[in-house]
């Protein structure tokens, strides 16, 4: 077992009568994509930023990377790199200068051109950063992130801002940080950017945590069914009796026009199909539903998530 | 941090100083302007109220105090206030980089600006004026850059307390230009109404006008050390004040 990259003991943040942060604890495995989601003001930006060591927290215990990120910022910072929610560049300040200004801080940065490619930046090198479009000042803070060689890399509120389409790509280039053998510490409210893209996922509310796991544990601990409907005429009143019987269906409902087959896995699908194909039924609009991040949060809150 | 790592920064704050057209104009350009419409106006004649010295003669030393007031109290408080706005200054706090050497390689980025005007304002008063320089190279470097030093930390107290870029802005101009035109540094001191004069007396240009012009025509330090200890107080106090209220966000 390695050393884990993040140890949170009881912390606790306040702002005024607000807790923002009420002792927490976790801890993130080297290697992870690690993920903290919950609503806006549910305490994300301010656990990420205790991390970073922009702010002092009031009470508990952190290490990052077996440092204390306020007593020992100038070596942590040699160590991490991070993404800002709400911080910008000088607008006149260009692409490539911004790589070559920040590869100065470090002691061993590595080479901006090769990041600046990876990220599909190469060809905007001389353009000014308010020249940039969205999705491309979201890249070159990655870029500008990554270019000290971290070990453990901060993204707050990556995607927040973005279509979907660049915040899929996001979650590519996000991967292919951790394929580099790097920590990923994320923050974000999206439940699905969560779900696809971490492999743990911390739901905070109101400054606890209010789940710690896998999506696909925290989705499984649910216990919520998913569900198969399709759309029949009357013969399909004939096959109930066959659909009941295959392995992982739970109850079948009958309504006007439509079936619907619940269970707790979603491998009796092929099988229903099977039976469905021997009675040579007709069936359209064949729809499943799994339950999600979303519902998972419902369950844990009583509440919606949000945006 | 390394020396590198402090020249890079200090190069980038330059460079980006001049890809601001306005800044520009008034760090290099508008002194030298300034010259040529008041040489234009007054010729360098000796004259006895300046102690046999033209019109020009005066007026090159005192104008370095425009410039560096405009660089103090203006360009350094709206910039350090954009940046803060804009969470650039928030952005360097992830990386290893120390304000010590954000601080540093800002100073002398508004240093290197503020030269760069006065080497533009010289040249002109050389070529079109053939204005007298009695003192010595390294004494009138060194008395700019106290001077500079002393308004950049003025500079840094408006940036520290202001909320604001606009508020920074606002105070800036509000606190230069009359000093601009109070303390001699416009308008030679020598003319000014008595009662200006007593104004004058508080205002901490006034002390960066009187240290160059003494500079410039060979006057000894032992005999402009008032000045030099006003400017050093006004550097050591405001220093101070930022060192304690500068806020990164």
């Amino acid at each position: 077992m390695t050393e884990p990259v993040i140890v949170v003991e009881q912390l606790e943040k306040s702002y005024g009568a607000v807790r923002a942060v009420d002792a927490i604890s976790f801890e993130v495995a080297a290697g992870e994509i690690f993920g903290v989601v919950g609503p806006n003001g549910a305490g994300k930006t301010t656990t990420i930023e205790c991390l970073e060591g922009l702010r002092a927290a009031d009470g508990g215990r952190v290490r990052v990377l077996g440092l204390d990120p306020r007593r020992d910022g100038d070596v942590l910072k040699q160590r991490m790199g991070a993404q800002l929610q709400e911080a910008g560049l000088p607008s006149r300040l260009r692409v490539g200068e911004a790589m070559r200004l920040f590869a100065s801080f470090y002691t061993r940065p590595l080479e901006p051109a090769a990041i600046l490619e990876g990220l599909g930046l190469a060809d905007r090198k001389n353009v000014a950063y308010a020249n940039l479009s969205g999705g491309q000042k979201q890249r070159l803070s990655i870029a500008l992130a990554l270019v000290g060689d971290p070990q453990l890399v901060f993204f707050d509120e990556l995607t927040s801002g973005l279509d979907p389409q660049a915040r899929r790509a996001t979650w590519d280039l996000v991967r292919d940080v951790r394929a580099k053998g790097k920590t990923v510490f994320l923050t974000t409210h999206y439940m699905e950017e969560a779900e696809r893209l971490c492999d743990r996922v911390m739901i905070i509310d109101a400054g606890r945590i209010v789940a710690l796991d896998s999506p696909a544990a925290l989705v499984h601990a649910l216990g919520t069914e998913q569900r198969i409907s399709f759309g029949a005429d009357g013969r399909a009143d004939e096959v109930l009796g066959a659909v009941r019987a295959i392995q992982g269906v739970e109850r079948v409902e009958r309504s006007a026009g439509r079936v619907v087959v619940y269970g707790q896995s979603d491998r009796f699908l092929a099988p229903l199909l099977g039976v469905l194909q021997d009675a040579h039924l007709s069936f359209h609009d064949l729809q499943t539903e799994q339950p999600d991040l979303e519902d998972v949060f419902l369950a844990l809150t009583g509440r919606e998530m949000r945006d | 941090m390394t020396i590198r790592g402090l020249s890079v920064f200090t190069w980038t704050q330059g460079k980006l100083y001049l890809r601001e057209p306005i800044a520009t104009f008034f760090t290099i350009f508008f002194a030298p302007l300034l010259l040529v419409l008041f040489g234009l106006m007054y010729g360098n004649e000796p004259n006895e109220v300046f102690g046999g010295l033209g019109s020009m003669d005066v007026t090159v030393p005192a104008y370095l105090g425009i410039i560096i007031v405009t660089v103090g109290l203006i360009g350094l408080p709206i910039q350090t206030s954009v940046n803060r706005e804009l969470g650039i200054l928030r952005r360097y706090r992830v990386t290893p980089l120390r304000p010590l050497t954000y601080i540093v390689a800002d100073v002398t980025s508004y240093w290197v600006m503020a030269l760069a005007g006065v080497v533009a304002l010289v040249a002109v008063g050389k070529l079109a004026y053939d204005v007298r320089f009695e003192g010595s190279l390294p004494s009138v470097l060194a008395g700019f850059t106290l001077s500079t030093l002393a308004f950049l930390a003025i500079g840094f107290v408006i940036a520290s307390f202001a909320p604001s870029a606009r508020v920074a802005q606002t105070v800036g101009m509000v606190v230069a230009y009359p000093m601009m035109f109070l303390s001699g540094a416009t308008i030679p001191y020598e003319l000014l109404p008595p009662t200006v004069q007593r104004i004058a007396d508080f205002l901490p240009l006034t002390y960066v006008v009187r240290l160059m012009r003494g500079l410039w025509v060979g006057e000894p330090w032992s005999e402009l050390w008032p000045n030099v200890a006003v400017l050093t107080v006004v550097l050591v106090v405001c220093g101070a004040i930022s060192a304690r209220f500068f806020r990164w966000e």
